[in-house]
């Protein structure tokens, strides 16, 4: 028998990771930091054709591209005269399982049919389960997935226990732990015993799985208005959405600007079993965003796909009250019901319409379901019995874990730029951080770092010498 | 409560003890175990807080306490929230109330 201690599972990390994903990554690998990513994307994934076509087959995609027109409206009214683009939204939860998580699992699950593998396994707690559980079903494959579900009290995060719901009614076998970093070595452990399909959100497959979501909005707006969209907002957590959805838009000829937006959640530790319960948000938020920004390399394979600082233009936040208050007023106001982590980027949007000239268009790439658990009624009730103070007010004085402030009035509803010059450099000092020699990096190397960071090698060169000068002192 | 084979229950595995947590894990975590709960059709008769022995969905055989059978979700739609309640009266009034914009 295996020994299966975590010492153990850890030695064997790499040797686990390679025969469930089927990628050498080591093939890419350029030391002493770099590696051939889009080599890595155009080897292992798959071409765009291929996966419309994979896709087709699976139900998934060609979901309906929806002008907000009262939304559009009200962002005119809020607007200086001249300002308020018109606000589109590609409607995600229209696919099989409801978000555009489909997408990625899409690929990932044929690619697992494909190779022969008996079932997959992911580890997450959102969309993303559900979508590879509906797609394993379509496929008859067998179908884990470990969430993080309860706090030690056994008290449910709802949206949470949604997912696990829905990924059980697909026919997935659902592992729901409570909160902690060891996670990953369960999920290992489950890789290494069953011999599945790692379905990971991070690999080639799931990234190469939403860029025909960038595609499709591009192609699908110039078909309905003629003109190409000037801004697309992503809601954005490990930076596959990003990643893709910007990867898909240049294949399409569009270099539109990309807006990142999380719902900020700064001050809550993620892998706190206390902080917990007190978000009201699963996903979309800043606690993956901005980690997974800096370090791509965290996810659960060992070159991640998804690698968001060479996308976007901008990385803004919003608060979990103005997110709320943008899902109420998507359904009242446009008859649309859909799940407030989608709509953190729609909320983004309805600030950045305001800045643009009438003649533009912002397009809000994703929608996702909503029902029991997810829904805002659901969240709040879940805030208040924890303590969380919920009032209408100035969404300034929102505090993460403390106090949710739903706007008064739709004109308090602001962006937060993150300063992307400083995620920029975050990143770098990540990745040189265990190097012996920063300062004597080859010219390779630096290239990949300005490439990863959308810099030049003058922006990576001072960087590091700024990053060492200090550490010197 | 009673289970009988082939029902529907769910089961508590106690993965880590507070001892074995994590090193990186945040404090608060480390006080606590590490816990699995997972459902599935029990192998055979058994009572609330024994140790069973379960079939999953994907076929594999898993142990731990009984904890449940027929596990309602309980999630729901929480109750109705007052601060959201006005929002679409208020939007509606305040893009009427400019009349056209110009």
């Amino acid at each position: 028998m295996k020994d299966a201690s975590y010492l153990a599972i850890m030695a064997r990390r790499n040797e686990i990771m390679k025969r469930s994903v089927g990628i050498d990554y080591d093939r890419f690998e350029i030391p002493p930091l770099a590696f051939d990513y889009e080599g890595m994307m155009e080897e292992t994934g798959y071409s765009l054709n291929e996966v419309y076509t994979i896709q087709r087959e699976a139900g998934v995609g060609n979901t309906p591209l929806l002008e907000l027109r009262h939304l559009t409206k009200l962002a005119q009214r809020l607007a200086p005269p001249g300002k308020g683009a018109r606000i589109f939204i590609k409607d995600e939860a229209a696919n099989p399982s409801g978000s555009f998580k489909d997408r990625r699992a899409s690929v990932s699950v044929y690619h697992a049919q494909v190779k022969g593998y008996e079932g997959v396994v992911t580890a997450t707690s959102g969309n993303y389960g559900a979508a590879v559980a509906s797609q394993a079903a379509q496929r008859g494959l067998k179908c884990i997935i470990v969430q993080e579900a309860f706090d030690s009290h056994g008290l449910g995060q709802p949206e949470i226990v949604e997912k696990g719901r829905a990924c059980e009614a697909y026919g997935a076998e659902v592992l729901q732990l409570t909160i902690g970093p060891e996670l990953f070595t369960t999920f290992l452990n489950v890789l290494d015993e069953t011999g599945y399909f790692n379905a990971s959100l991070y690999t080639p497959f799931s990234v190469a799985g939403i860029e025909t979501l960038g595609h499709e909005l591009v192609t699908q707006l110039s078909g309905q208005e003629g003109q190409e969209p000037n801004v697309v907002v992503v809601a954005h957590a490990g930076g596959g959405n990003v990643t893709g959805t910007a990867r898909g838009m240049r294949k399409a000829g569009c270099q539109a600007k990309i807006v990142a937006a999380s719902v900020d959640l700064s001050g809550l530790h993620m892998a706190s079993d206390s902080d917990f319960n007190r978000k009201s948000f699963t996903t979309a938020h800043t606690g993956f965003g901005v980690p997974f920004a800096i370090n791509p390399d965290r996810a659960d394979v060992p070159r991640n796909a998804a690698r968001s600082l060479r996308y976007m233009d901008r990385y803004v936040t919003m608060t979990q009250g103005e997110v709320f208050y943008v899902t109420e007023a998507l359904a009242q106001l446009e008859g649309m019901e859909r799940g407030a982590a989608g709509n953190t980027s729609l909320a983004a949007a309805l600030v950045l319409a305001q800045e643009m000239a009438r003649d533009q268009i912002v397009v809000v790439q994703e929608t996702e379901y909503t029902g029991a658990g997810k829904h805002p009624s659901a969240q709040l009730t879940l805030a208040r019995q924890m303590g969380i103070e919920i009032r209408r007010g100035d969404p300034a004085e929102n505090i993460p874990g403390k106090a949710i402030v739903i706007p008064q009035h739709p004109e308090q509803i602001k962006v937060k730029d993150i300063d992307l010059t400083s995620l920029k450099r975050s990143y770098i000092k990540n990745a040189i951080a265990r190097l012996r020699n920063p300062r004597e990096l080859t010219d390779e190397c630096i290239l990949f770092l300005a490439e990863e960071t959308r810099s030049d090698r003058e922006f990576v060169r001072q960087t590091i010498d700024s990053l060492l000068t200090v550490e010197e002192k | 409560m009673k289970a009988r084979q082939g029902d529907w229950v769910q089961i508590h595995i106690i993965l880590l003890k507070p001892s074995e947590r994590a090193e990186r894990a945040p404090e608060d975590t480390k006080l606590v175990p590490l816990e699995l709960r997972v459902k599935g059709f029990i192998n055979h008769d058994a009572k609330i807080g024994e140790q069973v022995t379960i079939t999953t969905h994907t076929g594999r055989q898993l142990s731990g306490k009984l904890i449940a059978v027929n596990p309602a979700y309980g999630h729901d739609f929480g109750q109705p929230v007052p601060e959201l309640l006005t929002i679409g009266r208020e939007l509606r009034a305040l893009l009427e109330d400019e009349g056209e914009s110009s």
